[in-house]
């Protein structure tokens, strides 16, 4: 069946899980139609980047138990790659494909060296190690202000087709209007389904079971003969190119490139959280995670303020639910789920299913 | 800087006393470089004196960290909030005596600073005790979850520290005392890093001569390199990494005061901050060896007080470089700490 | 005859998923010394382990003493009166032979006339005295292994193959130490797969294959038959040189 070679085998397996998938799946697919306005469709192209993203950091994490803190850094050249070609060469697409496949190789060469380098010893070390390397790459970018912009970051134009202005028929569909923007909003849909159903192929791939008998125990697998340096190595580099590329489709949705919304060590936590609140080891997981975190994201801080409003006169209450403690809140839930639900959404799902 | 000391050789009927001298050489050597790139002599002085006193407050905030992994294999990714809770629970004490700390008196600037700092270690200390039980102590052997855990440990403290003093930095004025330069020669040198430079080197030989001269020291270095060994001749090696965990947390919270002091200001991301170069450090040290991790700490700092100064592009980055050239060097840090 | 000091009933231990040893009845009387022989990855070491609380018996029961250590923890156990010399020695190669000896001594210091008695069979420690365990030699090692476990009397000794890659001088002097211990009735369980340096010393024997106990009885009377020996020995013989 398609739908078998679609999912490389991997279904749901629980019936309320494929119903949530279908409903974000639908969801996104009909963005535009279904919820009209601005603010909705960044939030659909908000889930469907990342998406993508926590999806390639579960490659890692769930997968093969490797944690990394340099995704965010992977997702960064994507998204300064294509922004910094833009904002030098000009709105083409002959710089748009520049800038990624200068940050791709970026990235590459990154992952490989760091790889290389730290993951034959203890995953304790490599989690420093990226640490280290990601904040002074955030540093740097941040720094290096006549080149990217530093603080303030790049906005950029972006070629014609994918502007707002841009109409490619006159007539309005369903009261909506075809043009550059949900042109742009599709082109981050279908990226992104296809690279999750790339990722969801290498997963059930035997390499992937490679990585999963590496991450239940690397000492066996080593004994059975695979190169485990060589294989994390792989999923390091496969994950960091499928990061910058959700990078660069982040940036040619918003038209800017900025540290805020690449490089912090907030989006690191955000994507840490999605994968354990989801699951960590299926991917799946990074489906209902991102979808769930970014509408809570977009729309729970409204209600936090609120709260804080009426508590306006209990100082201490107030603070705990001020918006800018959003936070905290998201602390308390990550180091519950990591105690209690170690596998995540989907895992609950599944278990209660069988 | 290849030189690497002679392997003991194993059938030797006199065992040879095998001195790692290299990685001591390294500090004076690159002191020793940088002069004639730096070019002025008071210039040098100024530079090396700051990095000598940043490095010694790194130090403090690192050695508990690497004692803990070694001792359980812990690595506590959110150390860093003992650092800042350190440095804000200084506040309560400093701002109230606001007096005592404008005062043109060293004693009177020294008690108010000495109550802070008591207090401050005191309050991590328990702190680290209870993070110990609550957030630790489940998780023991499983590193993945350790990681996650204590990371997400690290964000809920700091966001706490947010809901308590707010969400704004707060201003932590030096005391008069510490204030203003010495002249040495044409060098000028911040009273307050010399200041530093001496805490650094009491809680040094202090934490050296724990280590070698008490049995809970001497128990502490055997854990770090055989705990199963350590059980065996009947001690409880979980206790033993309490003491070590609240003891890293308390100091962790006096470097936490001092840096904050250096700096001048307080933001509860400032333990989240340093952690980086926390972690360089160990690295370079040898993930359970405090020898290492003081010499890793000078390093670094002074490095980067070199480098700030001579290329400044370059010292935003100077931290890894040091790091990747260490660890080629030495592939498990400058003092390996040997393991089973 | 009285109680014995050490009894390891039906004892089943697993290392992750391995099931390791898988059965083991096992009897150390007092006062004697109780040499534990088997091929190499018999379980051997995985049953010393098992004593210490290394590893956890999934099932089975330990007696020390007239006393359930089934579940105890390491230090309880050690505290009760084991004292275990492990297969790598484990010393602390970075504190002194006098560290090393300290914290092998709960009661603080070491007693000055039992270090006189330990120097007498063991000179060397008393030479390098100050000097850094890890620039021992493997022999001076193994003394410093065995002389932390006697340092203080304890009931039960259990040692871990202590001739395994020392020269034949040294094994001498190890010998003495066993004979000294001995002559004091100290129970020991002593592993080891040199047949000719515990023949003389053993009062019993048990050899081990596959996790389980596959002989036991009289050192005399194993030493004196040699179709036996072969039938027992010849394996871990023929895997030795
Ligand atoms: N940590 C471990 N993980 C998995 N298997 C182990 C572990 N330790 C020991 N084993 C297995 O347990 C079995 C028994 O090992 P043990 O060390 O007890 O043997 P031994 O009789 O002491 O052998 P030797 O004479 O070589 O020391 C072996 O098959 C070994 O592979
Ligand atoms: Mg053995």
């Amino acid at each position: 069946m398609i739908l078998q070679r679609l999912l490389s085998g991997d279904f749901p397996r629980s019936r309320f899980l494929t119903a949530l998938l279908l409903a974000v799946f639908t969801g996104l697919a009909l963005a535009p139609f279904l919820f009209p306005g601005a603010r909705a469709l960044n939030v659909a192209a908000t889930v469907c980047v990342f998406v993508v993203l926590v999806a390639s950091y579960d490659l890692l994490l769930g997968y093969t138990g490797i944690v990394s803190f340099a995704h965010t850094m992977f997702y960064g050249i994507g998204a300064y790659g294509v922004g910094l070609s833009l904002h030098s060469v000009g709105p083409t697409w002959g710089a748009v494909f520049m800038g990624l496949t200068i940050a791709l190789m970026l990235s590459l060469a990154l992952a490989l060296v760091i790889g290389l380098f730290s993951l034959r010893v203890k995953a304790i070390f490599y989690a420093m190690i990226t640490l280290a390397v990601a904040s002074a790459f955030a540093v740097l970018a941040s720094q290096l202000s006549d080149f990217t912009g530093g603080e303030d970051g790049r906005t950029f134009g972006v070629p014609e087709l994918l502007r707002p202005g841009f109409r490619l028929v006159e007539a309005e569909v369903f009261g909506t209007a075809i043009n550059g923007k949900l042109i742009t909003y599709y082109l981050v849909f279908c990226s992104a389904l296809a690279l999750f159903l790339l990722l969801l192929r290498v997963v059930n791939s035997p390499f992937g079971r490679v990585l999963q008998a590496i991450r239940e125990n690397d000492f066996r697998a080593e004994a059975l003969g695979y190169r485990t340096v060589v294989y994390r190595t792989l999923a390091n580099c496969l994950s960091a190119v499928v990061a910058t590329l959700a990078g660069a489709l982040m940036a040619l949705w918003l038209r800017y490139a900025g540290p805020q919304t690449t490089l912090s060590f907030t989006i690191m936590m955000d994507i840490l959280l999605i994968v354990v609140i989801g699951g960590m080891g299926t991917l799946y997981g990074a489906v209902v995670g991102a979808a769930l975190f970014i509408l809570a994201q977009n729309y729970l801080q409204a209600l936090m303020k609120q709260g804080s409003d009426a508590l306006a006169a209990v100082p201490l209450l107030a603070n705990l639910l001020h918006p800018d403690r959003w936070l905290l809140w998201l602390g308390v839930l990550f180091v519950l789920s990591v105690y209690f639900f170690p596998t995540g959404i989907v895992g609950k799902l599944r278990g209660k299913s069988k | 800087m290849t030189t690497t000391p002679p392997a003991a050789t194993a059938d030797a009927e006199l065992p040879r006393l095998r001195l790692d001298t290299p990685p001591l050489l390294v500090l004076p050597i690159l002191a020793l470089l940088a002069l004639p790139l730096i070019g002025s002599f008071p210039t040098w002085v100024t530079l090396t004196v700051a990095g000598l006193a940043m490095g010694m407050m790194i130090f403090i905030m690192a050695s508990g960290l690497t004692l803990v992994f070694g001792l359980m294999d812990v690595l506590n990714f959110g150390h860093g909030a003992f650092v800042s809770v350190g440095a804000f629970t200084a506040t309560l004490v400093l701002l109230p005596m606001q007096g005592w700390m404008q005062a043109d008196s060293v004693l009177m600037n020294l008690t108010a600073l000495g109550l802070a700092i008591a207090l401050a270690m005191l309050v991590t200390g328990a702190l680290g005790w209870a993070f110990e039980r609550i957030i630790v102590m489940p998780v023991y052997g499983q590193h993945l979850k350790q990681i996650l855990i204590t990371m997400g440990g690290m964000i809920v403290a700091e966001q706490m520290i947010h809901v308590v003093w707010g969400p704004d930095q707060i201003p932590l004025p030096l005391p008069t005392s510490f204030r203003g330069v010495i002249l040495v020669g044409d060098a000028a040198i911040e009273k307050y890093r010399l200041i530093a430079v001496a805490v650094g080197l009491v809680v040094f030989a202090a934490m050296f001569l724990v280590l070698n001269r008490t049995k809970v020291g001497l128990l502490i270095r055997a854990g770090v390199e055989n705990g199963e060994m350590v059980e065996a001749l009947g001690y409880r090696i979980r206790r033993l990494f309490v003491v070590v965990f609240v003891a890293g947390s308390a100091l962790a919270g006096l470097g936490g005061v001092l840096w904050g002091l250096y700096k001048e200001t307080l933001t509860a991301a400032m333990g989240a901050d340093i952690m980086v170069l926390v972690f360089i450090v160990i690295i370079i040290g040898g993930l359970g060896s405090v020898g290492g991790c003081f010499i890793g700490a000078l390093l670094v700092a002074l490095v980067a007080n070199y480098t700030g100064f001579l290329a400044p592009k370059i010292a935003l980055v100077s931290n890894i470089l040091l790091m990747v050239a260490i660890l080629l060097w030495r592939p498990q840090g400058l003092y390996p700490v040997a393991k089973r | 005859m009285s109680e014995p000091m050490l009894a390891l009933t039906g004892v089943h231990t697993h290392i992750g998923q391995y099931h390791i040893l898988q059965g083991v009845d096992l009897t150390v009387p007092r006062g004697e010394l109780t040499v534990l022989l088997g091929r190499n990855g018999a379980g051997k070491t995985t049953t010393l382990r098992t004593i210490m609380g290394l590893w956890h018996a999934s099932r089975g029961a330990l007696l020390f003493d007239g006393r359930d250590i089934t579940q105890a923890a390491t230090p309880d156990i050690s505290c009760a009166g084991i004292a275990y010399v492990p297969e790598n020695m484990g010393i602390f190669s970075d504190l002194t032979v006098r560290e090393n000896l300290l914290l092998a001594a709960r009661a603080g210091e070491p007693d000055t006339a039992r270090l006189e008695w330990i120097f007498g069979f063991f000179p060397a420690l008393k030479k390098f005295w100050n000097q850094a365990a890890g620039t021992l030699s493997g022999g001076q090692k193994q003394m410093l292994a065995i002389a932390r476990a006697i340092v203080e009397p304890r009931k039960l000794l259990l040692v871990d193959e202590p001739t395994k890659g020392l020269a034949p001088a040294i094994i001498q002097s190890l010998i003495a130490a066993f004979r000294e211990l001995k002559a004091m009735e100290t129970t020991i369980l002593l592993v080891e797969q040199n047949f000719g340096f515990v023949k003389s010393l053993g009062d019993t024997v048990a050899v081990m294959d596959d996790g389980r106990i596959v002989h036991s009885g009289r050192m005399d009377e194993l030493a004196e038959d040699r179709d036996l020996q072969q039938k027992l020995l010849g394996l871990s013989l023929d895997t030795h040189q």
